[in-house]
């Protein structure tokens, strides 16, 4: 044996199950790739105000219906991107304002440009943003995917949705998950009545469709509350089904876990039942928790724009991609500005990638499974 | 001197039926067995799937709770009766008994180096870390593996390494008491080799006490000195160990002897198979529990339980006819 081979063997014998998985995760090609689009998208979270370029809850009746608008890279001088300023004339039969490029009011787009004043991460104040245009009237801007009827900037709008949709997803899983693993593990450990008795309750949340049960509650919520309030409870309400999938991964594993016979070895050496659990069960089924969230997120975030697009989730101002669905749901509207259905984009990106990633975790977690 | 006294030992699991759970059976699958290892002896426990042997040797281990009988077991500083002791005094006493598992695949945690592992019984008995280093070195010694495979993983070994790995877990707190349930039956023929002439060099270098459960008679021969063969729950004969394969004095016994693989076809005796099926512990047949398989079956069988009793100085078989029936062994 040669000495690469026989280094690779020694790396192979002394690497840790996480490294195993790793290993054999990279090997699955669409679920790399939907990491890394699920980072991207995170990323857009956290700096949503940094890359939205209009406030995305500036409103300008001048501006409504606008169409998507491109960003020209070059003219004749060169590379110079920039886009064209926008003459609203009314449509004298339709009444509609109809937007045209005037090519004698070229706008230069700047990165790093200033424009709406921020919060980043709550710490400080700023107004960079990493695309603008210079110069120009109020009305005047880069509308990527165009406005709403408002006049709102409907890109601005995603990029800012994003970080409400994705976090009420993270927010929504760790409830489940904390209450799912404590009375999964309880329900798998204790095993008897206990036992009997949470899944019996899981059964009947399980049984409830979700739709009506999201309605009532959902109508529940007092109209006094604030976003913040009614952003909490909507996780809240989610995670309350949630949780039932992620209790039943964990009691089976506690269940299989118990009779393998690394545990009863253990048992039999004198290990205390907390050692037990912590060194030899939960280092043995993370991978399969870790599996299970992932494909439990797009879940808590599709859950989370249906409940909005049917206006029982988070209410305006707030905005999440379901709010910003909501305004597709007008035929007529659509027929005008169909571009307002581009938000539906992102929702199936980021579901299909969770998806592959979970998969792909699930796949490297457990090879033999 | 014995280290193991089991004295009418019985695991019964009630069979619940109808609306109100009323128990209406019992599944007998330890029904009556008594035995004795002493101290440095290795005895075979064998007997079909079924027939309640791994039963005793998880009673014993206490990671099952017999329903009666005792387990009279000698700790070194007195003896104790491990039937009816609580599962939390239990716990100072497991590191006198120690098990080799049979699958060596799920019985080492797959999350932990071998180090770790063989390293855990001394950790949660106290044993401090420098003094824990020395120890698995030594024993991976004994188990004759490489000292760098402590800090492998067990996923690099192979089933008979692992086993090995398995065994010096075993060892590691110097156990008065060895339960090896079926250790080499996972294995292919040429690894049980292997692992039994480890075994017997254990045998011999740590005076091992030992209780060698298997399913069939082929491996026990060199390893135990005395083999106690079961039947639906119970004892039906124990011998030392030469005696039992040259001349079986149960019916049961020479239809186990006959599914032992004679390297010499033309030496191999009269043809003997064990029709039909073991019978079922919660429905035993009357009489003697091997009656419906048996070729020398007569009426009594069929009506009155034979006891074991001693046909010869150290030689116990339960069989009415024990002393009128010859019966093949192998050589």
């Amino acid at each position: 044996m040669s000495a690469t081979t026989a280094a690779a063997q020694d790396r192979w014998a002394e690497a840790t199950q996480l490294q195993l998985t790793w290993w054999r995760f990279r090997k699955h090609r669409l679920a790399v790739i939907s990491l890394v689009i699920v980072f991207l998208f995170y990323m857009v979270a956290a700096f949503a105000d940094f890359l939205a370029i209009n406030d995305p809850h500036a409103t300008d009746a001048r501006r409504s219906f606008i169409p998507p608008q491109a960003i020209h890279l070059f003219d004749e001088d060169g590379f110079n991107p920039h886009v064209y300023g926008l003459r609203g004339v009314r449509n004298m039969q339709t009444f509609q304002l109809t937007y045209t490029p005037d090519p004698n009011r070229k706008l230069p787009v700047r990165l790093f440009a200033r424009g709406y004043t921020y919060n980043l991460f709550g710490l400080f104040e700023t107004d960079i943003h990493l695309l603008g245009v210079e110069g120009g009237q109020r009305t005047d801007g880069i509308f990527l995917l165009g406005t709403d009827q408002l006049g709102r900037d409907l890109f601005s709008r995603m990029i800012v949705a994003t970080r409400v949709s994705l976090l009420i997803g993270l927010a929504g899983v760790t409830l489940s998950l904390l209450l799912g693993i404590i009375l999964g593990g309880i329900s798998g450990l204790y095993g008897g009545w206990v036992d009997t008795f949470i899944q019996r309750v899981i059964e009947v949340l399980r049984s409830i469709p979700t739709i009506p049960l999201w309605m009532g509650l959902a109508a529940a919520l007092p109209n006094t509350w604030s976003t913040t309030q009614v952003y909490f409870a909507i996780t809240v309400i989610i995670s309350l089904i949630g949780w039932t999938d992620l209790a039943r991964v964990v009691r089976g594993r506690f269940l299989s876990l118990r009779e393998e016979d690394f545990v009863v070895a253990a048992e039999l050496a004198g290990a205390s039942q907390g050692r037990i659990i912590f060194r030899h069960m939960l280092p043995s089924f993370a991978s399969h928790i870790i599996a299970a969230v992932s494909l439990a997120l797009p879940a808590m975030i599709v859950s989370e724009t249906a409940l909005s697009f049917l206006g029982l989730g988070l209410r305006p101002p707030a905005i999440s991609w379901g709010i910003l669905l909501q305004d597709a749901q007008n035929i007529q509207v659509l027929a005008n500005a169909p571009w307002l259905l581009s938000a539906a984009v992102p929702v199936i990106v980021v579901i299909l990638a969770f998806n592959f990633l979970g998969d792909g975790l699930r796949d490297a977690a457990d090879p033999y499974g | 001197m014995n280290v193991l006294e089991v004295d009418d030992l019985k695991k019964h699991y009630p069979i619940h039926g109808g609306m109100l759970r009323r128990e209406v059976g019992r599944v007998r699958a330890v029904d009556g067995v008594s035995f004795s290892i002493a101290a440095g002896e290795t005895l075979a426990l064998v007997g079909e799937s079924g027939c309640g042997k791994t039963t005793v040797s998880r009673c014993i281990l206490r990671a099952l709770t017999p329903t009666s009988g005792a387990i009279r077991f000698d700790a070194g500083d007195g003896t104790v009766d491990l039937a009816t002791m609580p599962k939390r005094a239990m716990r100072p006493l497991r590191r006198h008994i120690q098990m080799i598992f049979q699958d060596p695949y799920s019985s080492l945690n797959p999350r932990m180096m071998v180090g770790d592992i063989i390293a855990e019984p001394l950790k949660v008995n106290g044993v401090p870390a420098a003094e824990r280093n020395a120890r698995v070195l030594e024993l991976l010694d004994l188990v004759q593996m490489p000292a760098v495979a402590r800090t492998r993983f067990p996923h690099a070994f192979s089933g008979g390494q692992r086993q090995r790995i398995g065994i010096a877990r075993a060892l590691a707190l110097n156990p008065r008491l060895v339960v090896a349930d079926e250790p080499v039956s996972a294995l292919d023929v040429s690894v049980q080799a292997q692992i039994i002439n480890l075994l017997l060099d254990l045998q011999d270098r740590l005076k091992l006490s030992m209780l060698f459960v298997a399913h069939d008679l082929s491996v026990v021969r060199h390893v135990s000195d005395r083999v106690a063969v079961m039947y639906v729950g119970r004892i039906v004969e124990i011998a030392p160990t030469d005696e039992l394969y040259r001349s079986p004095r149960h019916p049961y016994t020479e239809t186990l002897l006959a599914a032992v693989p004679a390297p010499d076809p033309l030496r191999r005796g009269r043809q003997m198979k064990a029709s039909g099926e073991v019978a079922d512990p919660a429905k035993p047949p009357p009489g003697c529990a091997f009656h419906p398989r048996c070729p020398y079956v007569q009426d009594r069988c069929r009506t009155d339980r034979p006891e074991l009793a001693e046909v010869a100085p150290g030689r116990w078989t339960s069989c009415h006819r024990a002393r009128e029936i010859e019966l093949a062994g192998v050589a």
